[in-house]
């Protein structure tokens, strides 16, 4: 959204910065003193409990909260200095179930920034088969409302319309958390593969330590609101922080050890 | 079939003074639903004004209905015309519904899907009309449709301060002590009622049905 004056700075400049950050709510601090840097085209999963901050985190970043203390850095410009509106327009933000509006069809579901941003119609259907093709799912659907679909195609909907206006940034909170396990497995797959295609820079808060394993580059594991640890993902099984270990302990309990992604990887 | 009599003898009576109902109910309808949705939506943007507002519509219900008629006739401006004051009366009663239904109905619009509308840069505007209305819809004209039936009802007392009206016969058949012109009063009256509720208990279905596709 926001094109920066030269390109060799935007690309150094991290795309997003915590600097010292809390957040209260009546008092109780649900973040505390988070310092945090994500770069352009990375992923950086969130990871943790509930309570531990991690949609806190996300919220804060396109301002549907705003820090109590210290800044958040939004393309090196600070969320209380954007327009939260322009600011939201430019990050795509998918939630649990997709979060779509049950009243639109998919095709409106898909093409509402298009369309608040007044694309010319043509560009906004075009943009929509574009993306309904991307997320694999058929144009047939574009005429059917949420309650239609399945859970799967519902997140795959989800995806598309935070993709719609081409933002810079994508923010998924527990995305993929409502969807079985078959279902989720694909869709994790589909996702890091776009996402090796599309090199967003992306935000990913989950509490299943596997999927971050899939998609992450960069692990921050958070607790009661404190960012634990901050590593690349190869090297966040081999950390010996009791709480990293409590993770992984807790995801290596399974009996069947010939899975091919996380319990591998966590053997390692 | 003396009552069947009286309307067909009548008819021309009947007919004028339940179209003197209807402008009644309706205006005070369509009047209380100007007010009483934009006051809804309002305390769902200010939450600290909804008390006072849903205090004061719930203060005016419960003042007796021939009361709320006696104690408005000494309004100047509209003291002379009975039929103003009536229609005033019965949209203050009114309020009450409309403005606890648009509330309710916004409120209870899935709080996932507002974020997500708020996180994808909605403005206010357009997260109210292009998703917050059409979900709370539903519940809205629920209590347009318990306003409406409300109002058709209350409409009788009207003729009490000479505003017309089927209570027009009511008034007339109790003082004759006659049951058929009373019948001729509240029968159409209550038709019109029952009529009223069943078209709009079609739309709030119809309308109802956007939520349920969540």
């Amino acid at each position: 959204m926001t094109t920066a004056p030269s390109e060799a700075r935007a690309i150094e400049r991290p795309a997003i910065e915590f600097d010292h950050v809390s957040f209260l709510l009546n008092g109780r601090p649900l973040l505390e003193d988070l310092v945090l840097s994500v770069k352009r085209g990375e992923t950086v999963v969130l990871l943790g409990r509930s309570g531990s901050g991690k949609t806190t985190t996300l919220k804060l970043i396109n301002r549907l909260l705003l820090p109590t203390a210290g800044d958040v850095r939004v393309n090196g410009r600070r969320t209380t200095e954007w327009d939260s509106i322009r600011l939201r327009r430019g990050i795509g933000y998918v939630i649990q179930d997709g979060g779509l509006f049950p009243h639109f069809t998919v095709e409106r579901n898909i093409a509402l920034v298009p369309r608040i941003e007044n694309w010319p119609r043509q560009r906004v259907e075009a943009r929509v088969s574009e993306l309904l093709a991307l997320v694999g799912l058929n144009d047939e659907l574009a005429s059917r409302y949420p309650s239609q679909l399945s859970g799967g195609q519902r997140q795959r909907v989800g995806v598309a319309r935070a993709l719609a206006a081409d933002p810079t940034i994508l923010l998924l909170d527990e995305a993929f958390g409502a969807l079985d396990p078959i279902t989720r497995s694909e869709i994790q797959k589909e996702f890091r593969t776009l996402q090796q295609r599309m090199r967003k820079t992306v935000i990913f808060v989950t509490h299943d330590l596997r999927e971050a394993l899939l998609l992450a580059d960069r692990i921050a594991l958070m607790e009661e609101g404190r960012l634990v640890v901050d590593l690349p993902a190869a090297e966040f099984t081999r950390s010996e922080l009791p709480l990293v270990r409590a993770y992984i302990e807790a995801f290596s309990g399974l009996p069947d050890t010939n899975s091919h992604d996380g319990i591998t990887r966590l053997a390692e | 079939m003396n009552f069947l009599q009286f309307m067909m003898t009548n008819r021309q009576q009947v007919l004028e003074l339940t179209l003197e109902h209807i402008t009644l109910a309706g205006v005070a309808t369509i009047l209380a639903a100007l007010v009483g949705i934009p006051l809804g939506i309002l305390i769902t943007r200010v939450p600290q004004l909804g008390k006072p507002v849903l205090g004061g519509a719930n203060i005016i219900q419960t003042i007796p209905s021939l009361a709320l008629f006696g104690f408005l006739l000494p309004a100047p401006w509209i003291g002379a015309r009975a039929g103003r004051l009536a229609i005033l009366a019965l949209a203050l009663y009114a309020l009450l519904p409309l403005i606890r239904n648009t509330y309710a109905g916004i409120r209870g619009v899935d709080p996932s899907v507002v974020e997500a509308g708020r996180a994808m840069g909605l403005t206010d505007r357009q997260l109210l009309f292009q998703v917050e209305l059409p979900l709370a819809s539903g519940v809205i004209v629920a209590g347009v449709r318990i306003a409406t039936v409300l109002s058709i009802g209350l409409a009788t007392i009207a003729a009490a301060i000479g505003a017309g009206g089927l209570g027009e016969f009511i008034f007339r058949g109790l003082a004759m002590v006659n049951n058929q012109v009373i019948l001729a009063g509240a029968i159409p009256a209550a038709l019109l009622a029952l009529i009223a509720d069943f078209l709009l208990g079609q739309l709030e279905r119809r309308l109802g049905s956007l939520r349920g596709r969540s």
